[in-house]
């Protein structure tokens, strides 16, 4: 590989996975292939395969989370995995440890594999390039920079629903500028032939470059949800938001709230997604999120599978040498 | 040169005998579990001669296996799917080839993941023998006694066909 990307090891293969950018077509299917087949192990009487026993996962959340640190932790139980949950603002950090030290304590410990959630950008990519090289990083969330799990998660559920992505029309509603939901969500669905991504949101809340990521920009929510076929709502972000960058809360459901009425502009058999934690009232109606066109709740399901999806495929690395046969 | 079986003489041969399995068992509803890929076609034929009502349950190993972080995911295989409880039921496993039981025993594991069958009976195509654990088969097509340099191979699923291949 000429641009080593620090997501692959020696050989090419998945070991980190940080951001879904610079990952081809192929790793993202094969993702979401595996997670198929991970969707029914929680259907079983047992939810539980002996996968990865005997791993040690540590989930180190530097940023409050309650869905994605309960699915990464439940997908890692569901692998037989061991998990442990680190609680940052109660840990040696508040003491004064570096982070650096932190990470060499817990590799003491014969960890195998870091999820990082942290609100500083780059937070994972930081931890990937320090670590013991038997250690794999997954990234859980990093400020406003990417959130690949979800990306994924959002890709599987569509796919379930829409199983030909290279006919669809995607629209991405709201706080696009501080999501790191959104950035995630269009390289991988760019990536996946999705041939028309549109974001949908105020000017404010659209960040310049967005129009460098091939996507069609649109400030009127009327308009942009026109014959789409799927619809995903962002949740307005107010402890990301600096400045007076919206009039009021109450002005931007009005504008760009989701109500059945304004769904109904999109094709009749459209789905409705939001990542959670959702603001009813505030970009999404109850009537919409609780209606027969949202898979708000499917999605939180999916993320369990997708989420064993990606942690067996970077663990179940064969080790250098061993070719798999 | 390699050679080759009637597949279609064998699974006659082991349809009886599951026949006559079943009546010793006094077992009149079984379920039938094919494992994927090759163990699915050998029990979708033994599933119509037999048959059986109740639809084919199939099985994807591939995550109870002892070996995944020497080989890895297999994303291409499909996914298990058991569409009936296995709850105090009667199963018959099919396999293609039995090599050294390890495919069967993640296959149990599995199954008992559902649930607590009353029996598992297991049948199979072939036995190679190389066993390395406790585990055989109730009905076999044909019994061999192959060399590690030995592999025996079945295609399918139109037409079936078993070759056995020597490495020179």
């Amino acid at each position: 590989m000429m641009n080593r990307n620090l997501q692959f090891d020696a050989e090419g293969r998945l070991r980190h996975f940080i951001d879904i950018e610079g990952l081809s077509r192929l790793v993202l299917t094969e993702i979401l292939d595996i997670a198929e087949n991970f969707a029914t192990v929680g259907t079983q009487q047992v939810k539980k395969v002996p996968l990865l026993r005997g791993k040690t996962i540590v989930n180190l959340f530097f940023e409050p989370s309650t869905r994605t640190r309960t699915t990464f932790e439940l997908a890692a139980k569901r692998l037989s995995a061991d998990v442990q949950n680190i609680n940052i603002s109660t840990s040696s950090t508040s003491k004064g440890e570096s982070l650096l030290d932190m990470l060499r304590n817990l590799e003491a410990m014969q960890c195998d594999m870091f999820i990082v959630r942290h609100n500083q950008s780059g937070a994972a990519h930081f931890i990937a390039e320090h670590v013991a090289p038997h250690i794999s990083v997954i990234n859980a969330g990093d400020g406003w920079h990417a959130h690949p799990t979800q990306a994924m998660l959002d890709a599987f559920t569509i796919r379930r629903h829409k199983p030909d992505l290279t006919d669809l029309r995607v629209a991405i509603v709201g706080d696009i500028k501080h999501s790191r939901v959104a950035r995630s969500e269009i390289h991988a669905l760019n990536t996946l032939g999705v041939p028309e991504v549109r974001v949908i949101g105020p000017q404010t809340l659209i960040p310049p470059e967005a129009a460098n990521l091939g996507v069609h920009i649109y400030h009127s929510l009327e308009q942009g949800l026109q014959d789409v076929d799927v619809v995903i709502m962002l949740r307005l972000q107010r402890e990301r938001m600096e400045g007076a960058l919206l009039p009021s809360e109450h002005e931007y459901f009005t504008r760009y709230g989701l109500t059945e009425s304004k769904l109904a502009l999109a094709k009749p058999d459209a789905i409705v997604m939001h990542p959670g934690p959702i603001n009813r009232g505030v970009e999404i109606d109850s009537a919409v999120a609780d209606g027969p066109q949202s898979v708000i709740l499917e999605q939180v399901t999916n993320g369990i599978a997708v989420r064993m999806a990606v942690m067996s495929l970077v663990l179940g690395r064969a080790p250098q040498g061993e070719d798999g046969s | 040169m390699p050679d080759s079986r009637d597949v279609n003489q064998l699974l006659g041969q082991m349809a009886t005998d599951l026949r006559s399995l079943l009546a010793t068992r006094s077992v009149s509803t079984p379920l039938m579990i094919g494992i994927h890929t090759g163990g699915v076609w050998i029990a979708q034929a033994l599933h119509t001669a037999l048959g059986l009502t109740e639809p084919l349950g199939t099985l994807n190993i591939s995550f109870y296996r002892d070996d995944f972080t020497r080989i890895g995911m297999h994303p291409q295989v499909e996914p298990s799917n058991l569409p009936f409880e296995v709850e105090d039921r009667h199963i018959i496993l099919v396999d293609d080839v039995l090599h050294t039981g390890r495919t069967i025993r993640a296959a149990l594991n599995e199954i008992f993941d559902y649930g607590r069958p009353a029996s598992v009976m297991l049948a199979t195509l072939i036995d190679r023998g190389g066993k390395e654990l406790p585990i055989c088969a109730d009905v076999v097509g044909e019994k061999m006694a192959l060399s590690t340099r030995q592999h025996v191979k079945l295609t399918g699923p139109k037409p079936l066909q078993l070759t056995i291949k020597s490495e020179p």
